[in-house]
């Protein structure tokens, strides 16, 4: 097979491929195996499932559009869609900025093994339960708490924050900021350190260095950290329900409320497919901006 | 050849790993072939498969209880409909469900004569709604419990809570908690617009009315709480009041010193019902009868009345006595004493008690969508 190469404009030699290459998909088996079985089947079966009736808690094939035209006119459902993008993207936005100082720190102004200490920290709360986490946020942020006792010695308080949107930020924290500030410190970590001490030499001073220079070195890792920050707090049912005391409900707890009276799958199917569809509309749209080249000047 | 001698007293290294490995391997068979233990499908609310509960009758009888637990009486029927038949050899089921769970030819018929009909509390409950269809029984009932205005006393006065109204009192602002089910809750609200008896039978203007007192209450609102956090937030104070639930939840935290409590307003309250039915086509019928028997003797009833998840009333008066006798202070607090103001039996001749059903002109899923507004809201 030849090409042309674009600078030479000669023609160049390049090696042939197997069409079908035994080797090669044999190591990618098991990947796409598994993600068939366990990803694009039940995703499959999902849409299916938001087509079918239920009659007398059994739910029966069919292929109505009822269980969409029913939840698309409820304005709670709309309600629940807005809020949970709200504080799926405030939440993304707070373990963004609440991190980047911390991962900054730990990629450029510690020593490694500070560093290896502090990823390992960073990891040890994903060794206790989620659902454990966000209880023991009651001691904390009861009215009749630590946090309040703490402000009461200031002459604060007492301050409402369980069953509130705050209470539910506080639980997406709790979930994602640790995985936020270590997948920034992987992508602050990997930068070239000669650039940046180039960009000093040439007289960049240290603040704008962070946003000239290393961030948008580091831009595909931090959009895949806020990514994850997203799709975790976009999915999330613990927090707002707990944290927020379901007020008002956000789609993970609309799911649960479909099911459990009438045992309506199919509709609470209906806002899968929903969130879903949004998350790999925002995970596809997070991955062009992440590799999006710069367009040459 | 090596001259050091091992026996099965002084094994060397190699052989006490074998050795190990063998009785590891060996040892689950070894404890089956002992016991031969019939193990028990129950298919119930929380708590009733735990060893307060059935401990004691699992070693009597050499029987294991495998116990899968439902919330609502929606997400049960769905666990049946959805498991071939006999997955379940015995059922708890609220009383309102048992009527679709023999509509479904979920449950076997079950013979009087092996049950204490003679020797229950009220009459009502020897002839349950829905448990009995052409003069044949479908199922037993086990226990229940009264659900009213439960709140914290160093905010809400006993006097405040003899009616609903108390959900609506300024200084409740935010604190008002619900249970999150729609049923108990839309309930209290019918009661509360004074439809009595006729509570879950509303016609659409009753039914327009009921949602706009149930919306009115919105703003008092603090949040919808499932059994954890309905238990927690009147634990910690975040919520001085909570609608939908009764003493089967502050009957907890009351033990363990919490100011809470739960009473039965004037408007009139709401009972739960637990009732155990043998699931259709078991082949274990004749033990699953026999838990049955024990759990509706005094010992059972005494059991279920102290139940570590949540407690209930006993329905037996044999049962009722035995609670007086062995725990008097759970007796007295619970009512179950006669001439105690809360006794439930009292309240349910008083009127005051209505059984909780399902709602008879709307479909459960009219009462979901505008729950779902309501919360929304």
């Amino acid at each position: 097979m030849t090409s042309r190469d674009p600078l030479t404009h000669q023609v160049a030699n390049k090696p042939t491929r197997k069409l079908f290459d035994s080797f090669a998909l044999s190591w990618r088996l098991p990947i796409i195996v598994w993600q068939t079985l366990f990803f694009l089947g039940p995703l499959i079966f999902m849409v299916a499932m938001s087509f079918f009736l239920v009659k007398n808690y059994r739910m029966q094939e069919a292929f109505e559009f009822v269980n969409w035209s029913k939840m698309f006119s409820r304005n709670y459902f709309w309600d629940s869609y807005f809020l949970t993008f709200t504080l799926a993207t405030l939440s993304t936005a707070i373990a963004s900025l609440l991190a980047f100082p911390a991962s900054f720190a730990l990629a450029f102004k510690v020593s490694p093994a500070v560093r290896r200490w502090a990823l390992f920290l960073l990891i040890i709360p994903f060794f206790t339960s989620y659902l454990v986490r966000i209880f023991s946020w009651y001691v904390i942020l009861a009215e009749s708490g630590a946090l309040n006792a703490l402000l009461d010695t200031f002459g604060l308080g007492p301050y409402t924050m369980l069953n509130t949107k705050f209470g539910t930020l506080v639980g997406y924290m709790t979930l994602t900021l640790p995985l936020v500030v270590v997948l920034q410190t992987f992508a602050l970590s990997n930068i070239d350190r000669n650039l940046v001490q180039a960009a000093h030499n040439l007289g960049c001073s240290p603040f704008r260095s962070i946003y000239a220079v290393i961030m948008p070195l580091a831009k595909t890792g931090l959009i895949v950290a806020a990514l994850f920050c997203f799709i975790l707090s976009f999915g999330d049912f613990v927090s707002p329900y707990y944290l927020g005391g379901s007020k008002p409900p956000t789609l993970p707890i609309l799911i649960i409320d479909t099911t459990k009276s009438g045992q309506q799958w199919p509709r609470a199917a209906v806002v899968a497919v929903v969130m879903m569809v949004t998350l790999i509309t925002i995970a596809f749209a997070a991955l062009a901006l992440a590799y999006r080249t710069r367009a040459s000047r | 050849m090596s001259d050091k001698k091992s026996s099965i007293l002084k094994p060397t290294r190699r052989q006490f790993i074998k050795y190990s490995g063998m009785a590891a391997i060996t040892a689950p068979y070894i404890s089956r072939s002992w016991a031969q233990t019939t193990e028990i499908n129950m298919l119930a609310w929380y708590g009733h498969g735990e060893p307060d509960m059935v401990a004691e009758f699992e070693a009597a009888n050499n029987v294991k209880f495998n116990p899968k637990y439902y919330a609502g009486g929606d997400n049960m029927l769905a666990l049946i409909a959805q498991s071939p038949p006999g997955t379940y050899d015995l059922i708890l089921s609220d009383g309102e469900f048992v009527q679709q769970l023999n509509a479904a030819g979920y449950i076997e018929e079950m013979n009087a004569a092996d049950y204490p009909f003679d020797d229950m509390l009220h009459e009502d409950f020897t002839q349950f709604p829905g448990h009995w269809k052409d003069g044949k029984l479908f199922s037993m009932m086990l226990r229940g419990g009264h659900l009213g205005v439960s709140y914290n006393t160093t905010a809400v006065t006993a006097e405040e809570a003899a009616s609903y109204e108390c959900f609506w009192k300024p200084e409740l602002k935010g604190k008002v908690g619900h249970f999150d089910w729609h049923l108990p809750s839309l309930g209290m609200m019918s009661l509360y617009n004074g439809n009595g008896a006729d509570l879950w039978d509303l016609d659409e203007d009753k039914w327009d009315k009921v949602q706009e007192t149930t919306s009115s209450l919105r703003p008092q609102v603090g949040g919808y709480f499932d059994y954890g956090g309905t238990f927690n937030s009147l634990k910690n104070g975040e919520m001085l009041a909570m609608c939908g639930i009764g003493d089967w939840i502050t009957g907890v935290l009351e033990k363990d010193g919490a100011p809470v409590a739960s009473v039965i307003p004037k408007e009139g309250g709401i009972q739960f019902t637990e009732s155990y039915s043998i699931g259709k086509d078991t082949e274990k019928g004749d033990i699953v009868k026999k838990f049955i028997q024990y759990m509706m003797s005094p010992e059972g009833q005494v059991k279920s009345a102290q139940m570590a998840a949540y407690p209930g009333f006993c329905v037996t008066k044999a049962g009722r006595a035995k609670l007086q006798e062995v725990d008097p202070k759970e007796a007295m607090r619970s009512g179950q004493v006669d001439g105690n103001p809360n006794d439930p039996i009292a309240l349910i001749n008083e009127g005051r008690i209505h059984y909780r059903d399902i709602p008879k002109q709307q479909s459960l899923e009219d009462w979901n969508d505008y729950w779902s507004e309501y919360k929304n809201a």
